[in-house]
């Protein structure tokens, strides 16, 4: 290992972590370095993501692992103990300066630290807070840190870990406490839900009004987590369940959901194949339809039921239930056109707004939305009317993509 | 014809003037012609100031004729327009299409008739602008990422230079950001348009500059590029998807810009490989886990004997479905030789989440209660009849649902382990499903409290309101007369176990 160096470490480490989705640097509070001795903002709203990588997936934090060496074994992971991929492990210094060095260049926005589990769970994540600690009081770091919390890690630390953190996140890793028993035989569903519930507390206590000594920001970024997706059985309905349960139990910001990837070295009982990325896509879909566009899960998907993979989780609810159908944007309210095809929360607000000064025709509609062929066999305008098209019985085929968008 | 040559591309104060001027003249949209100076109408040598006009309005050329004095007489001290107007043209001006001044003015134009226009999103001129707007804080957003600065020394210590291309005019807008940022860096970000400079007290803007000014190098850089190829997951391949987001036109003055083509070219490779290779044997480790995990998981069988086994059997209970949704299960706590134990119906939101029975609304409630009586909490046992939360979401906010009888029966089991080990003098039910459960079997607490009922165990039991029932009561004088019973209630079990 005193072979290893920094370069090679950065490629294990970084390769280690890659499997973690999150890599976003939204929702905290906005700061500045100015007054102070180092460097660092945050906007409050928007992250911003620094490059994209081939896979799509944005690059917005130094994303890495302390270290991959872990006792644990959990078989969807290429850092578990019985996997033969190449270990390493960073020193908290080592950490600080890439962070800082790259931050400094602009690269990044941000850390996102992480770790296997060595010695124990406290002296891990002790080990995580330190950098953090030190990033924030040394170097008057002012960027975003998330922090992954060791859910076994006794509540002190993860106090700690709270106030350096923009954010905290747990994994929650499987949709069912079965499969995380059977493939992840350290890790306990029950304590990863205790550790979400505690942090849920402390960012309640941090919000508290009416206290005389206002207590210091916790987490204020929230938490997240990461469900792996094809791993085990699980139907897309249970996804969604166990993701609702989550949202409304602890307050979750985001959960992710990872589709399971081929990893180096895999273990033997897992189904070692190319990610089901069309699969994530519309599980991403659903539980936005669930956060943004007031849709219960039970609408999307029962609890054994998989999401239609050719067509939008919506577009699919619309066909379900074209009863609802037509619906006219110059009267309709916002709850019903948020559940027209083809139309987002903000072309919604934009027609509200419009429509306050002027019926809407189809060639407004086309200028507030990208869908207009979605959407017209479900909107009447001043100018149009979908007559039968509704409820016309190859009504899919016609709205349905010629191919699936994804590959 | 009107020509107004403006200062700079980014001149909105002079752009903002001119249209003033013009409008108050009444000079119609397709009369003007907007240029800017140095850029020059290369098809039409501007125009002597006034040429061509009777209303001779021009702004910004070097012989600007004075706006006459009828101008001002026109339109008095000028006119209002919506502010989200003036928000909007500020943001549509630093766009690099040359239609920019053009369509702002027409849109102030069409202001007058149509003061509502900025509200109607869909008209073809405002969706237009807001396309610009769009675009151009694009490109402020992809200026906020995709700066790449380099580090350089000069006379005065270390400086971070970049060279940058922005989309559209967005570098001085910008500026503030990367201050905000490195409010302690000295910095430089030269661009072909204007180059802005940081030298830790103010913001300095110079001319356009030249690639070759920036410096050609950077030791980080080979670490950024490996973290770059590190991070991607070849099984992912979505090039789309990266390329829209991080455009083409971006990728010169990105370092790892320079690896995508080969990380594209390897990705089939590496995924095939990964896919093909034979899975590794489970190690040693796996399978005496497995072993050890079959042997422990099932708790189950014999009574627990301890407080302690009750809350670890607790929080593993699988006797019924409740902890399928639940955080944990909430064991009771008290000291282990109390002669008062308090039994509630089941934890609620905070409690799931603390691992703690009575620690949410009802629980202050009951805590204020306690202390009218006079009854010290931490001398009494209290817990639940049932030990996981049974709630249902609406939205986002989980809802407390009673537990059904077969979810207190199962849950009886560790109640009467409680009660066994701690052998209370006097138990407490509070409300119907503590009832169900102290007694075993429907308890109407209307007709039974305020005085002391036998327990078969020889325990004297006393029943009472729960209190958030106590909360829900929406009338005033019920609330208060409902409290007063509650106190009483707890007064009398205190004194049955003194």
């Amino acid at each position: 290992m005193t072979a290893l160096t920094l370069k090679r470490k950065l490629a294990i480490l970084s390769d280690a972590a890659k499997y973690d989705a999150s890599c976003a640097s939204s929702g905290t509070k906005t700061r500045d370095s100015m007054g102070g001795k180092g460097v660092g903002s945050t906007d409050g709203g928007m992250g911003i993501c620094h490059a994209y990588a081939p896979d799509g997936r944005c690059i917005s934090l130094l994303k890495i692992l302390l270290t991959n060496f872990c006792v644990y074994d959990c078989l969807y992971c290429v850092n578990r103990v019985s996997s033969n991929t190449p270990r390493a492990r960073f020193s908290v210094d080592e950490v600080i300066d890439l962070t800082l060095g790259f931050y400094r260049r602009n690269y990044i926005e941000g850390l996102f630290l992480s770790s296997g589990i060595i010695r124990s769970a406290d002296y891990t994540m002790e080990e995580i807070v330190r950098v953090a600690r030190t990033l924030r009081e040394v170097h008057d770091f002012r960027g975003y840190i998330h922090l992954k919390v060791i859910p076994e890690a006794s509540p002190r630390l993860v106090e700690a870990a709270g106030l350096y953190a923009d954010r905290l996140s747990i994994n929650i890793e499987l949709p069912k406490d079965e499969s995380l028993a059977a493939l992840a035989p350290e890790k306990d569903a029950a304590g990863i839900r205790k550790a979400m519930g505690a942090v849920r507390l402390s960012e309640a206590a941090s919000k508290e009004k009416g206290r005389k000594a206002r207590p210091p920001k916790f987490a204020p970024a929230g938490q997240s987590t990461q469900m792996i997706v094809g791993a085990d059985a699980a139907a897309d309905g249970a996804i969604l369940k166990r993701a609702e349960g989550l949202y409304g139990a602890y307050g979750l910001r985001r959960v992710y959901y990872s589709g399971f990837s081929p990893i180096p070295d895999a273990a033997s009982r897992l189904p070692v194949r190319r990610p089901p990325l069309i699969r994530e896509h519309r599980l991403y879909q659903a539980d936005w339809l669930m956060r943004f566009y007031g849709f219960a899960r039970a609408e999307i998907a029962g609890e054994d039921e998989d999401l239609d993979l050719a067509i939008d989780p919506k577009l699919a609810w619309a066909l379900r239930n074209r009863g609802d159908f037509p619906v006219d944007v110059n009267t309709a309210e916002r709850e019903r056109l948020l559940r027209v095809p083809g139309l987002g929360v903000k072309a919604v607000g934009r027609i509200l707004e419009v429509r306050r000064f002027k019926r809407l025709e189809m060639a407004d509609i086309g200028r507030l939305s990208r869908n207009v062929g979605k959407l017209k066999p479900f909107l009447v305008a001043a100018d149009w009317s979908p007559g039968r098209l509704t409820d016309q019985a190859d009504l899919r085929a016609k709205v349905e993509p010629q191919q699936l968008d994804l590959f | 014809m009107p020509v107004v040559r403006l200062a700079h591309e980014t001149d909105f104060d002079g752009w903002r003037a001119a249209a003033r001027s013009l409008r108050q003249a009444g000079v119609a949209p397709h009369h003007v012609v907007w240029t800017v100076d140095g850029s020059a109408d290369l098809f039409s040598p501007p125009p002597p100031c006034g040429e061509g006009s009777g209303v001779g309005v021009t702004v910004g050329c070097a012989e600007a004729t004075p706006l006459r004095p009828t101008l001002s007489r026109q339109g008095g001290e000028g006119f209002r327009v919506p502010r989200p107007f003036v928000d909007l043209a500020g943001q549509a001006i630093l766009h690099r299409s040359d239609e920019r001044f053009d369509l702002l003015y027409r849109l102030l134009w069409r202001l007058q008739d149509k003061p509502e226009l900025m509200h109607i999103l869909s008209d073809a001129d405002v969706a237009r602008a807001h396309g610009f707007a769009r675009d151009v804080h694009r490109a402020a957003h992809k200026m906020k990422a995709f700066v790449r600065f380099r580090l350089a020394k000069d006379d005065e210590g270390e400086v971070y230079v970049a060279w940058f291309e922005p989309a559209h005019r967005v570098t001085e807008a910008t500026a503030p950001f990367f201050v905000k940022r490195f409010a302690n860096m000295r910095f430089s970000i030269l661009t072909p348009d204007v180059c802005v400079h940081w030298d830790l007290k103010a913001l300095a803007a110079t001319p356009g500059a030249d690639p070759a000014d920036a410096p050609r190098e950077d030791a980080l850089e080979d670490y950024w590029k490996t973290y770059y190829a590190s991070i991607f997951n070849p099984a992912r391949l979505k090039v789309a998807a990266m390329r829209k987001e991080m455009p083409k036109r971006y990728w010169r003055n990105l370092p790892e810009a320079a690896l995508i083509p080969e990380l594209i070219a390897q990705a089939e490779a590496r995924t095939s490989d990964m896919v093909r290779a034979a899975p590794t044997e489970p190690g040693r480790r796996v399978v005496r886990a497995a072993v050890r995990n079959s042997r422990d998981a099932p708790w189950e069988g014999q009574a627990p004997t301890s407080l302690e086994e009750i809350a670890a059997g607790v929080d593993h209970c699988r006797r019924c479905d409740l902890w399928r949704d639940a955080t944990q299960g909430v064991p009771g706590e008290g000291p282990p030789r109390a002669r008062l134990l308090f039994v509630g119906e089941q934890p609620g939101d905070q409690e799931d989440l603390a691992g703690r029975p009575f620690v949410g609304p009802a629980g202050q409630v009951f805590d204020r209660a306690l202390a009218a009586a006079g009854v010290p909490r931490a001398e009494t046992w209290v817990t639940n009849a049932v030990k996981h939360f049974k709630h249902e979401l609406t939205g986002k906010r989980r809802i407390h649902r009673t537990p059904n009888a077969g979810e207190v029966a199962a849950c009886r089991w560790w109640l009467d382990a409680e009660r066994r080990i701690i052998r209370p003098r006097v138990i407490v039910a509070l409300g119907a499903t503590a009832g169900l459960a102290v007694f075993g079997k429907a308890t109407s607490i209307k007709d039974n409290r305020g005085r002391a009922l036998q327990l078969p165990d020889q325990a004297q039991a006393v029943v009472t309101y729960h209190p958030s029932f106590l909360l829900r009561l929406p009338d005033e004088k019920a609330k208060a007369e409902a409290y007063e019973a509650f106190v009483e209630d707890l007064k009398l079990a205190w004194t049955l176990a003194a």
